[in-house]
């Protein structure tokens, strides 16, 4: 199940990109993912495996939309963009040439995010929200360095 | 109001990252590595006896072996005289970029990775994810037995495509075999017309001068491109680059 492993790390990447944004805490609603067919990801396994790991997380009810990329090539001899079939040995149909240039279907891509800061969600929260917010982030602070990066091996 | 930021961004961009992190200091200690992958049992660790013997006296090498349910591939690479740091992978299915930089760590410990030329990376048996998951390699190299059958290129695409370099193993099993290895190499090369292609056999040892001329150009061409990059190359200096990144 390598959709674990890659939930980790997507968990990771968009953990890059919550801390952009600090101190403020992004509130994720949808990650649109872009997933290509000629990669080693299954969308449904890996829509199954981010809503199992997030629960517990600042990801929390947040969804996971995989739009899937098909693969796409083109035939260098005669310029001709073609689906490569793997029973036809992915090879182009109008001059038999080998899978040479793929112009899509590689993709594992996060496209964009829906979210929104709890300020702009509800101002009031806020305003009476002081405490709750402190321990929020406190609870970050701690989930960001339970996955922080391996320590430089010269540092 | 819902904000959207557009990003385009890698997936798997934080294993990036710590890949090009990694790579950076492979690039500041002047040595070439590659990530060696193949389903289980298709002959890595035997090819890698059989290269570190036959290289020892061209290169320093050392190898971080990602055999992690037992601790055998590594005890037959030392047996062979050349360093070899277990990496700890957990249930992993692959190593990933973080991994390989906690078997830097240890290695530290044990030697100065400038003084190598080569870092072998033997990753875990597996046709799938490896390819998807970099760790910082200069060149990926993946081997395919012949007893696997001819389709597995086909069905496995992934890997075939991403390497630059596919290696044929156990070929003097070819005359028990219901198997042409010119099949073989064909479907390698429709999803990887530039892929490099050697057979081998870790028995006999044919293939493997060809096999060890392709790691010397690759050697020589790394390091010509780390001397551009990298005009000063005091350890001190990088390291302190690397601070932060
Ligand atoms: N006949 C023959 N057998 C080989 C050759 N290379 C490896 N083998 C055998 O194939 C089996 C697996 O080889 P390994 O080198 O352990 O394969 P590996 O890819 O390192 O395996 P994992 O690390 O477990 O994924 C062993 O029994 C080897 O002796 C070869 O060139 N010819
Ligand atoms: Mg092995
Ligand atoms: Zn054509
Ligand atoms: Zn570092
Ligand atoms: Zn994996």
């Amino acid at each position: 199940m390598h959709e674990v492993d890659m939930t980790k790390c997507l968990l990771l990447s968009l953990q890059e990109w919550k801390l952009q944004h600090a101190p403020r805490i992004p509130v994720v609603k949808v990650v649109h993912l872009q997933v290509g067919d000629f990669t080693c990801v299954e969308p449904d396994a890996l829509r199954f495996t981010y809503a199992a790991a997030v629960q517990t997380t600042w990801l929390a009810g947040s969804e996971l939309r995989i739009e899937p990329i098909p693969l796409q090539a083109r035939c260098v001899v005669c310029q001709a963009t073609y689906t490569p079939n793997p029973q036809q040995a992915y090879q182009s149909p109008c001059c038999n040439h080998p899978m040479e240039e793929i112009l899509s279907g590689r993709e594992l891509k996060i496209r964009s995010i829906d979210y929104v800061f709890p300020e702009a969600a509800d101002p009031a929260q806020v305003a009476s929200g002081g405490e709750a917010s402190q321990r929020l982030s406190a609870s970050h602070r701690q989930q960001a360095e339970a996955i922080a990066p391996e320590p430089c091996p010269v540092a | 109001m819902p904000l959207e930021d557009s990003l385009g961004l890698n997936l798997l961009a934080a294993n990036q990252h710590q890949a090009e992190h990694n790579r950076a200091h492979f690039d500041a200690w002047n040595l070439l590595c590659l990530n060696v992958m193949s389903s289980p049992g298709a002959g890595k660790t035997a090819m890698l006896e059989r290269s570190l013997a036959d290289l020892a006296s061209r290169w320093q090498m050392a190898v971080l072996e990602g055999d992690m349910t037992t601790q055998l591939d590594a005890e037959r690479l030392e047996a062979v005289g050349v360093p070899v740091v277990p990496i700890t992978t957990g249930r992993a299915c692959h190593l990933d970029a973080a991994m390989v930089s906690g078997g830097l760590t240890l290695l530290r410990q044990r030697l100065d990775p400038a003084d190598l030329d080569l870092l072998w990376v033997e990753n875990v048996g597996n046709l799938v994810c490896p390819a998807e998951f970099e760790v910082g390699e200069h060149r990926k190299v993946a081997l395919l037995s012949v007893t696997e059958g001819d389709d597995k290129p086909l069905k496995y695409p992934v890997m075939f495509r991403e390497a630059d370099c596919v290696l044929i193993t156990k070929v003097d099993l070819l005359p028990y075999l219901p198997v042409e290895v010119e099949r073989i190499e064909a479907h390698i090369h429709q999803v990887n017309p530039r892929a490099e292609v050697f057979q081998l056999s870790a028995i006999s040892g044919v293939g493997f001068a060809a096999w060890h001329d392709w790691l010397q150009r690759q050697r020589d061409t790394t390091a010509s491109a780390i001397a551009v990059s990298h005009p000063v190359r005091s350890d001190q200096a990088s390291a302190a680059a690397l601070v932060g990144a």
